[in-house]
């Protein structure tokens, strides 16, 4: 069962060197207890996707122009501000990137984590905080209960990730969205995080979409992927497909820049030429053609749509007509 | 085996740690640095790896001789870089310079790409209009960017761009040894690949040596030669790339390396999970300070600090596991 459905999500931001089209014709969908790994560059629009599907693009200047954004057969967008925040938190929870910068520096940690479970749950102060401490304890947080009156800033970034984790998994959401939950932290803090989130979907049986710029992470924790370029899903499929038929000439480049273990035995990484164009004046055409080893005449003139090449491998490339 | 460039013996630097708001009272050290002995060869890349807070910035910023040691000395080309006169010290900086983590903050935002690449050649050279222009003009074709863009400001020019501005100020006085700390940590993949090679090309074109420092274990893997893993200040394994991945004999090197993410979804691997967080440095653990996380630790490990031993090959470990795992 499909529990999130994007169709034809496009948001837009209006400034003034003109719109920016951060995210301009996204179709994803994730099945009930799966992950679906969001891959892609800094500025190619995966985390306003998941502020899209959050409902939290702030207008002006952003806008969602046209779509539908189905959670359990309900479109968000026809929602009104009181409905969503009914859902926020509770049904869908976003795990955003910087520990740091989305804790409330000033408010203890046991009771940002319980404010949550009060809100939506109708529960007392001490249910609330009882609550929260079991939740820290879910999280592998040692002497959670003391650490319920600790401030964020008492905390390093790993711990303070997982008091992220333990809000976002308090009321049992549907749906997790999770914006580069490790990028922020060490590599051995961010074992500790991905085996836990992996651990924390089989027991609550939560679903998530994974926004990372890391291959590495998608391999190990999605189960399907799309890869996202200025704005657009450029392929997608499952993470199985990905990694040994990948389609696309940037998927295929991204991989191949990516240092690995015996990679690049002369010495050199290869590379993909030039940068992620400016959202303001992509390319005519297909947008990632400036930078494609396999360029044609048509690349220049038309965007390619995206094609179902094989049973569930979606790619939007001319090469695949 | 190419002649040492830089010999490192014992080398400390610990910080005061202050507390209270007014008295300012000194009550703890934290030691960033604690005891490390390295040698640099010539031509040679060297890795330096670790994660947040175990000293590696700390050790770049003591060998370029922007932070003053607790103890310890530190030879360049055999000469003692705490010695320096005035006017050795001004040589040794043309010798030795440092590439930032983060371009956005390490180019001034009001001068111009040609102005900054520009800056080391007025100060040490004295060069000056069309020679100092000139010379600007080429470094910045050396790196990839084209000498239309010396007027530009740092706004204008991507992240991976502005790396490039960081890399030819740094070699525009043709240094001996580059000290790279995280430079392609801020940048996307398809851009670290770039920035990865043209580092590679300027090597083997202006014979640099590098000290490479990242918490990225898979870049250290490519670019370096060898690699040093610190832990709380110290050096706990040394060797050539290919025996340290192949075959670490540190615990704490083998559950880094277990903990990279792998670009396979086929690939099954053993991971080691390391439970807690890095101790502080303020108050290490006695004796190995990796002994609280270590699943191997023995009662020796409580006590003694382990010394960094030659297991063969060039191959240094501080582990009083002898055996192996």
């Amino acid at each position: 069962m499909q529990i999130l459905e994007v169709k034809g999500l496009k948001t837009h931001f209006e400034t003034r060197n003109g719109t920016v089209k951060a995210v301009d014709g996204v179709d994803i969908s994730i099945d009930s207890g799966d992950t679906l790994g969001i891959v892609g560059e800094s500025g190619c629009g995966k985390t306003v996707l998941a502020l899209s599907i959050m409902r939290l693009i702030a207008d002006p200047p952003g806008r969602i122009v046209s779509g539908q954004i189905n959670f359990k057969g309900t479109d968000l967008l026809s929602l009104d501000e009181d409905e969503m925040r009914r859902l926020r938190g509770n049904d869908i929870s976003m795990i955003f990137q910087e520990p740091m910068n989305s804790l409330n520096p000033v408010l203890k940690v046991g009771d940002q984590i319980s404010e949550v479970i009060q809100l939506h749950e109708g529960l007392s102060k001490k249910d609330g905080l009882d609550r929260a401490s079991e939740m820290l304890r879910l999280v592998g947080m040692a002497s959670a209960q003391n650490r319920l009156n600790d401030y964020p800033h008492q905390m390093s970034g790993g711990m303070r990730q997982r008091v992220m984790i333990a809000m976002a998994l308090a009321c049992n959401p549907e749906l997790m969205l999770a914006d580069e939950p490790t990028t922020a932290l060490d590599v051995t803090i961010q074992a500790q995080i991905i085996d836990l989130i992996n651990k924390l979907k089989e027991e609550v049986g939560t679903s998530v979409m994974l926004i990372t710029h890391d291959l590495g992470i998608v391999a190990e924790m999605a189960r399907h992927a799309a890869v996202m370029y200025t704005g657009k899903v450029v392929e997608y499929c499952s993470v199985l497909d990905l990694f040994s038929t990948p389609l696309h000439p940037y998927t295929r480049g991204l991989m191949e820049s990516t240092p690995k273990q015996a990679s690049g035995k002369n010495g050199y990484l290869s590379t993909i030429p030039g940068t992620v164009p400016n959202l303001y004046e992509l390319p005519s055409g297909c947008s990632f053609r400036n930078r494609c080893p396999d360029v044609m005449d048509i690349c220049t003139q038309k965007e390619p749509p995206l094609k179902e090449k094989s049973p569930g491998h979606y790619v939007r490339c001319w090469k695949y007509e | 085996m190419n002649p040492v460039l830089l010999n490192i013996e014992g080398l400390k630097k610990y910080f005061p740690s202050r507390s209270g708001l007014l008295s300012g009272r000194q009550n703890a050290m934290v030691k960033a640095v604690d005891g490390v002995a390295l040698q640099i060869f010539k031509g040679e890349t060297l890795g330096l790896v670790g994660e947040s807070g175990c000293g590696k910035t700390t050790l770049g910023r003591l060998i370029t001789r922007l932070e003053e040691p607790t103890g310890g000395k530190i030879f360049f080309n055999g000469n003692d870089i705490f010695k320096y006169s005035r006017k050795g010290l001004k040589d040794f900086r043309r010798k030795v310079q440092l590439i930032f983590q983060d371009p956005s903050s390490s180019l001034n935002p009001r001068m111009s790409a040609g102005a900054i690449v520009g800056e080391p050649l007025t100060i040490h050279t004295m060069s000056r209009g069309k020679e100092n222009r000139d010379r600007v003009a080429d470094l910045m074709e050396t790196v990839g960017l084209n000498k239309e863009q010396m007027g530009r400001y740092p706004h204008e020019f991507s992240g991976g761009q502005k790396q490039r501005i960081g890399i030819a100020r740094a070699l525009a006085l043709n240094p001996e040894l580059v000290i790279a700390d995280e430079p392609v940590s801020a940048l996307d993949v398809s851009i670290q690949a770039q920035i990865l090679n043209l580092l590679r090309d300027l090597q083997k074109d202006f014979d640099l040596t590098y000290l490479f420092i990242s918490h990225d274990l898979s870049v250290v893997e490519h670019i370096s030669d060898r690699i040093a893993v610190m832990y709380l200040g110290k050096i706990v394994e040394l060797a050539d790339k290919e025996s340290l991945y192949k075959s670490p004999l540190h615990p704490y090197t083998k559950a880094l390396l277990s903990a990279i993410p792998v670009p396979d979804p086929t690939y099954r691997k053993e991971r080691i999970i390391l439970g807690g967080n890095i101790p502080s440095p303020i108050n290490p653990p006695s004796g190995c300070p990796f002994h609280p996380r270590c699943r191997y630790s023995m009662d020796i490990c409580y006590k003694v600090i382990p010394a960094l031993d030659d297991r063969g090959n060039g191959h240094y470990v501080a582990c009083h596991l002898k055996t192996g795992f």
